[in-house]
């Protein structure tokens, strides 16, 4: 496998679905690798071209992704009852975004050689090939904002941008909407707080302005008024 | 290259497919008119598949929703377009930062609207007389009110009848209910006295006719909805013309660069580029309806120069382009502890908010003139690109945990404090000044080769003063949810957080109407005073414009100059 194949089976998972399972067949895997595109999501023209110019872009490098990949784990690991990071294929998330975002370019490239400069100085070692104590206790070094030693801030600003996009990633992906319980982006209909909830907080509907509010059982009913503008259906 | 003319003239000409262009499309075309319509971008309809963001997961777009060049309010927003449009820019008289959102497409920037749907009301109309400051319009509220009524039935609007100062009932919609961070904030208006009704936006919690749905609550409005259970001008408005059997015919792609005349100073028609070809083409019409949105009309009337129209057209009065103005816009957030751990439920509701505060400061002496309202925000939304960013700042305020760190306590984090935060905004309305104008920028073209529009633009103390009093007023209201309010409050030095000019995207005022061709664009009908057989019917004709979102007024505005048109053809005056 090449590196655009590996990269290409990073996006495979995360955004091109079924699209790319042809590429996935050895047979006809040579005529198909240049070929990445996405399905469409209400996309217009020039956005479809947008986007699959960035698909083919190459920006960061194996060596990068695999130690993003190993800041992903630790950032949002899997549980026993869910998925984390990875599974929720961040990494290839954090790979397209970076080439989306031309800003985001030089703070990951730069961020990531800081942490193996570091890594270098402490442990004569790159980052991802530490032990994960090793791993463990840079993290605890740059981790947490208003701690840091002055020295290491800017590894404190690459550990904050690559915790954002982690979390971003995770929780924009199916694995994390599952995991945040988020309920909507479905047809329903909306009648109110529920009464568990209202309790709990000590609110409640007062009965004038809820005179006034929907009676959902005639939602389909085609709306008609007298002359006053007072509804009768 | 040569121009390649119509083979017909058509009884109208429409430029722009919004909130008034569909209007007049609509009312065009069902008394017969022969109407063609010319929008600069390409066709959308979201009960088509191929367009639809609606009830699209945020994994459906590699960069999960987040904004970019091409859709400034993110991936799945309905309007293409928005701060910047790619090879059409425009430039800014040095010291000024006006903002200028453009959306290119079928029914143009009523797409993704907030749906915000407020009459003006009879103290709107006549401002001047009040505090001597601007222009009073020539028409007044009953002049409106029928057309307001029926631009209620025909397209509808959810509300309450509450007989409020200046806030005029309508035929209304019964609203939603509250959501639970909505009646947080009804409590803490209540506690500090500050009215708060249920809100009035063009969402169908009822069906309206049998071509439309009701809403069902994915509260993606903006998104544009497969159903039609909201307004947008291509849904409600240009395909029922054609399906009535109209005579309508769109012409996507079509940037008009100007308003032809003839000798006598008619128009004749327009001139536009096919942006698919890139030829130039005129479309003979025997009236053009300028309705491309404030700014672009005004552009398109600046560069309609001819022997008898010499400093663009309709523009003997010198003032196309000036007056321009937009709301002023100020916001402020609370962390309501109340709401950390939530139970949670689905509670998209409707695209916007359910509850919102009016003006209420009609009769206060104040150090400022005009008004504002007030929108809520929150709740447990959809997540998208930029969720989950700075996860556990609040930890500094609760104590409950480190800020930053990695690992299980990240997910804790997060759910603890998903839809906790409550924001409110205030939108309110500027002072009109002649000095704030957009005028051709001789030196720079777009990629069609047409002058771009440059813009001056400068704050008054009167708008500095009114974001002031909103700082004032948010922090009161915040402070009474018991919660614990974000930021710092802006200070003078940040101009309160007053919004940059263009940036709530109310821009109105550069066409305005009057009875004086001196000092105004349009007469009381929207028509061209220089032109008979012109009107204008975006924003631009309005002399000023309410703490109101202006959409509700166009849509009225624009029905009501519609059948002036049509009367007029029939008298043959026109």
């Amino acid at each position: 496998m090449d590196r655009r194949d590996s990269l290409k089976g990073l996006l495979v998972g995360s955004v091109a679905g079924g699209l790319l399972v042809t590429g996935c067949a050895p047979d006809v895997a040579e005529e198909t690798t240049e070929e990445v595109s996405l399905p469409g999501y209400g996309r217009t023209v020039p956005e479809q071209e947008h986007d699959n110019e960035v698909l083919a872009e190459i920006f960061l490098n194996e060596h990068e992704l695999e130690t993003i990949a190993v800041l992903c784990d630790i950032i949002l690991p899997a549980k026993a009852e869910i998925g984390g990071a990875i599974d929720a294929e961040v990494p290839a998330f954090i790979e397209f975004i970076v080439k989306d975002m031309p800003r985001q370019q030089l703070p990951m490239r730069g961020g990531l050689a800081w942490l193996d400069n570091h890594s270098n100085k402490l442990h004569n070692l790159e980052f991802k090939k530490l032990t994960k104590e090793q791993q463990l206790a840079i993290c605890d070094t740059i981790a947490y904002p208003g701690k840091t030693a002055p020295e290491l801030l800017a590894g404190e600003k690459f550990f904050t941008r690559i915790r954002n996009l982690t979390l971003t990633g995770y929780y924009t992906s199916e694995l994390g909407i599952k995991d945040l319980g988020y309920q909507g982006n479905r047809p329903g209909v909306w009648d109110g707080v529920p009464q568990d909830v209202l309790d709990e907080q000590g609110l409640s509907y007062d009965e004038e302005w809820l005179a006034k509010c929907v009676d959902q059982s005639k939602r389909m009913d085609i709306a008609q008024w007298d002359d006053d503008g007072n509804l009768l259906t | 290259m040569q121009i390649i003319e119509s083979a017909k003239t058509y009884d109208v000409a429409i430029v722009g497919s919004g909130a008034g262009g569909g209007m007049a499309t609509k009312i065009l075309s069902e008394a017969g008119f022969d109407v063609a319509v010319l929008e600069a971008g390409p066709f959308f309809d979201p009960a088509q598949d191929q367009y639809r963001n609606q009830l699209r997961w945020p994994w459906e777009s590699p960069r999960r929703g987040a904004s970019s060049d091409r859709r400034s309010f993110g991936d799945f927003d309905a309007a293409y377009g928005g701060w910047n449009l790619e090879g059409e820019p425009f430039t800014n008289e040095k010291g000024t930062d006006f903002r200028w959102f453009r959306s290119r497409m079928l029914g143009g920037r009523t797409n993704h609207w907030g749906r915000i749907s407020l009459r003006f009301g009879p103290l709107d109309f006549k401002r001047k007389s009040i505090d001597g400051l601007g222009d009073n319009w020539p028409i007044g509220y009953d002049d409106v009110k029928p057309y307001y009524d029926k631009v209620d039935k025909l397209i509808g609007v959810f509300g309450s009848k509450e007989n409020f100062k200046n806030e005029p009932d309508g035929f209304f919609l019964p609203p939603p209910k509250p959501r639970l961070h909505e009646l947080h904030y009804i409590n803490a208006a209540r506690k500090t006295g500050i009215p708060v009704i249920p809100s009035r936006l063009s969402i169908l919690t009822k069906r309206i006719n049998n071509q439309r749905g009701s809403c069902f609550y994915c509260g993606q409005c903006n998104r544009a909805c497969s159903a039609y259970a909201d307004f947008s001008s291509g849904t409600c408005l240009i395909f029922p013309a054609q399906k009535n059997g109209g005579k309508v015919e769109l012409f996507n792609e079509a940037m008009v660069s100007e308003v032809t005349t003839d000798k006598e100073g008619k128009a004749t028609g327009v001139t536009y580029v096919n942006k698919l070809d890139r030829k130039t083409y005129h479309l003979k019409a025997k009236v053009v309806i300028m309705a491309a949105s404030a700014c672009s009309s005004a552009r398109i009337l600046l560069n309609s120069k001819s022997s008898v129209h010499q400093d663009g057209l309709g523009n003997s009065s010198g003032v196309v382009g000036k007056y321009l103005h937009d709301s002023t816009g100020a916001s402020r957030a609370v962390f309501i502890p109340k709401l950390m751990d939530r139970k949670i439920y689905n509670e998209d509701g409707v695209g916007g908010m359910h509850v919102y505060t009016p003006w209420w400061l009609n009769d206060a002496k104040l150090d400022f003139p005009r008004g504002y309202h007030i929108e809520v925000w929150g709740g447990m939304g959809m997540p998208s690109y930029g969720f989950g960013f700075n996860p556990n700042d609040l930890n500094k305020v609760t104590g409950m945990g480190d800020v930053g760190g990695y690992g299980d306590s990240l997910r804790e984090d997060i759910k603890r404090y998903y839809g906790a935060v409550v924001g409110i905004s205030g939108r309110g309305e500027s002072v009109p000044q002649k000095d704030n104008y957009c005028e051709i920028d001789n030196e720079v073209v777009d990629e069609w080769g047409i002058p771009v529009l440059k813009f001056n633009y400068q704050w008054t103390n009167n708008e500095v003063k009114q974001a002031k009093h909103m700082q004032d007023t948010f922090e009161e209201v915040l402070s009474a949810t018991g919660g614990i309010l974000l930021g710092d409050k802006p200070g003078a030095d940040r101009e309160y957080g007053l919004t940059k000019p263009g940036e709530i995207i109310h821009e109105v005022g550069t066409t305005r109407m009057g009875n004086d061709p001196r000092t105004s664009v349009t007469n009381k009908y929207n028509q061209l005073h220089d032109c008979e057989n012109v009107f204008v019917m975006d924003a631009g004709p309005f002399v000023s414009q309410a703490d109101k979102n202006p959409t509700w007024t166009i849509l009225a505005l624009a029905w009501r100059a519609s059948d002036y048109l049509v009367d007029q053809v029939k008298k043959r005056n026109i």
